[in-house]
């Protein structure tokens, strides 16, 4: 038996014509947090809610703490916050969120918990009153309940400020810490996927992904670029080193992961001709562009 | 069993919250007040008393109120949660749909059953306090009340399987009143104009009694009339009721909100949300 309690396996699904999933395999581990990429239509929400047993998938197995997708022990074990979530205009949070509590079926302190999210002021306030954010706040409030094994989050940090986006994080944190798996759907490249311990990237239907960022940024190749301050000549630098001079008083190169160390040597071994050193490794943005984006005519995949 | 409560105790809120209740508890009090007091004339004419005249009025308007009160609390239950987000939330919870559609049935009916009691409830004393009432009609009353009830069972249901069928809460809403106005005016037309076309033949004789009674609407109005003979008398429709057996409507009206349920937890299941 392995460790994961979310185990995807080669799913496979169609809707109509179009391939919505196609063989993705992923697994999750208790208290790992993952990020799930993919631009818009890439199939993440897809995903999920096949995790979830809302959809069936085509072929392939989902397997969550040992339990079919939709089997009761299955939906005892996950948490979900749903993409723009939105509730019954007429309840308040603290209704809402005793209603999950006793469907639940686990004690709850429904008052704690909407206090952790931030929204003790507005506890026995009707939800129609609350802001978006509010309300993705009470979804995340109704992830928090009754320590789930899994927690899918589709696209949490949408409507959210940025410092709710901090809370934000401390619950993913705070979920994982207590043993949850999370995995995370986002189409937009936020914070979240640097502070998530693998990535994992979706593009039509297919998982083209699934590392650490720099796992990721091996594969990728994308270059380091280094700057460096020259102390009184630039150009000597330039010349020594190869790179090319920006501003006045500097030199910029890019090099690929392994020649980084070797580069840093030729770099130090200028003693104090050198004011500054400057590394840059590849941008979250480049990375993610490098593997969701289609591969562009005649390049090969 | 736990779950379906918990999800029937936060509809009932929802439909205290948004007014549902005091309108429709309001609409039956003033519908079946202004009847009561507008059938009160030929009273004496026909030897009954007050109450009597007033449940025949009464089961008149019932046959239209009650689905549309019932269709208009269901159409949107599942096609709302759906257009908001939160069924694939609330299918994500260990609540099966089928708890799901029992809690909201639960509240529903209960909402229904409180506007109905009181509003035929309210008539019915007034007419009783005013013209009179005996025996037989405070049992037409409650034959009333409880048919009335299932009556609106039946569309409840319904109204849950159109909402599980539409794409949207607002096509939910089109094809309910679609659905209103096959059952309760069309179908009984369709009849009428099949039964003129066979100028009294064997059609009329013995497959007309039968599909009448198939219709839930139909068959709630020949339970209320055969159920007493002064309403029948008030209410002038005697006919076709004769020629069936005592349990034809009876039967009819119960077996529907099964059907209903049972379709509309067919249709649900169908959904991806
Ligand atoms: N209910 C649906 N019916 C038909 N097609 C759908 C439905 N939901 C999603 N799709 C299609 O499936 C693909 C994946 O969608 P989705 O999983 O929502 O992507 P993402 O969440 O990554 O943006 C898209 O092409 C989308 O158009
Ligand atoms: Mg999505």
């Amino acid at each position: 038996m392995t460790a994961d309690v979310l185990k995807i396996s080669n799913a496979t699904k169609d809707r109509g014509k179009a391939r919505v999933l196609s063989d993705v395999s992923l697994t999750v581990q208790p208290g790992e947090r993952v990020a799930l990429l993919g631009h818009n239509g890439a199939g993440k929400s897809t995903l999920i809610k096949a995790v979830l047993g809302l959809t069936p998938i085509g072929s392939g197995a989902i397997c969550i703490d040992g339990a079919a997708p939709g089997s009761t022990k299955a939906r005892r074990a996950t948490a979900y916050l749903p993409e723009a979530v939105s509730f019954h205009p007429a309840l308040t949070g603290r209704e809402q969120l005793t209603l999950f509590a006793k469907l639940d079926g686990a004690k709850a302190d429904v008052a704690g918990l909407l206090d952790r999210v931030g929204l003790s002021d507005a506890l026995d306030r009707r939800i129609g009153t609350y802001s978006k954010g509010m309300r993705q706040r009470l979804g995340l409030a109704q992830v928090l309940l009754g320590k789930p094994a899994v927690a899918l989050l589709d696209e949490p940090t949408s409507g959210l400020d940025p410092i709710s986006r901090q809370d934000l994080y401390a619950i993913i944190d705070q979920l994982a810490g207590q043993g949850t798996a999370v995995l995370i759907a986002s189409h937009a490249l936020t914070e979240v996927e640097a502070r998530t311990d693998r990535i994992a990237i979706m593009r039509k239907g297919e998982l083209v992904a699934d590392d650490t960022l720099t796992g990721l940024s091996r594969r990728a190749g994308l270059p380091i670029r280094l700057r460096v301050r020259a102390a009184t000549d630039a150009d000597a630098i330039a010349a020594q080193i190869g790179g090319q001079r920006i501003n006045g008083a500097s030199v910029e190169l890019n090099c690929s992961p392994e020649d980084k160390m070797a580069q840093l040597r030729r770099i130090t071994d200028l003693g104090a001709a050198v004011a500054d050193l400057e590394i840059t490794p590849p941008k979250l943005e480049d990375l993610y562009r490098h593997f969701a984006q289609e591969p562009k005519e005649g390049d090969v995949s | 069993m736990n779950r379906a409560f918990a999800i029937a105790a936060c509809e009932m809120r929802i439909l205290q919250r948004n007014l549902w209740l005091v309108v429709a508890t309001v609409i039956m009090v003033l519908f079946a007040l202004a009847l009561t007091f507008a059938g009160s004339a030929p009273t004496g004419s026909l030897g009954v008393d007050m109450l009597t005249v007033s449940v025949a009025s009464m089961t008149t308007l019932s046959v239209y109120l009650a689905p549309l009160l019932a269709l208009m609390i269901s159409f949107d239950a599942i096609a709302g949660d759906a257009d908001r987000g939160s069924l694939a939330l609330l299918l994500s919870y260990p609540a099966s749909r089928g708890e799901v559609l029992l809690g909201k049935f639960m509240a529903h009916l209960s909402a229904l059953a409180i506007a109905m009691v009181i509003g035929f409830g309210s008539a019915g004393a007034v007419a009783a306090w005013s013209g009179g009432a005996g025996t037989e009609s405070l049992i037409a009353l409650a034959r009333l009340i409880v048919t009335s009830i299932i009556l609106g069972a039946v569309f409840v249901t319904l109204g849950y399987f159109i909402s599980s069928l539409a794409s949207s809460s607002t096509a939910a809403a089109g094809m309910s009143a679609g659905l209103w106005l096959i059952f309760v005016v069309l179908y009984d037309l369709g009849l009428l104009g099949a039964v003129v076309m066979d100028q009294g033949g064997s059609f009329t004789q013995t497959l007309f009694p039968w599909l009448m009674v198939a219709n839930p609407a139909d068959a709630f109005r020949v339970w209320n009339i055969a159920g007493s003979d002064s309403v029948a008398l008030t209410s002038g429709m005697t006919g076709a009721a004769s020629a069936l057996p005592v349990w034809a409507a009876p039967v009819s009206l119960l077996l529907w909100p099964l059907i209903g349920f049972g379709a509309a937890r067919l249709a649900f299941q169908r959904i991806e949300p």
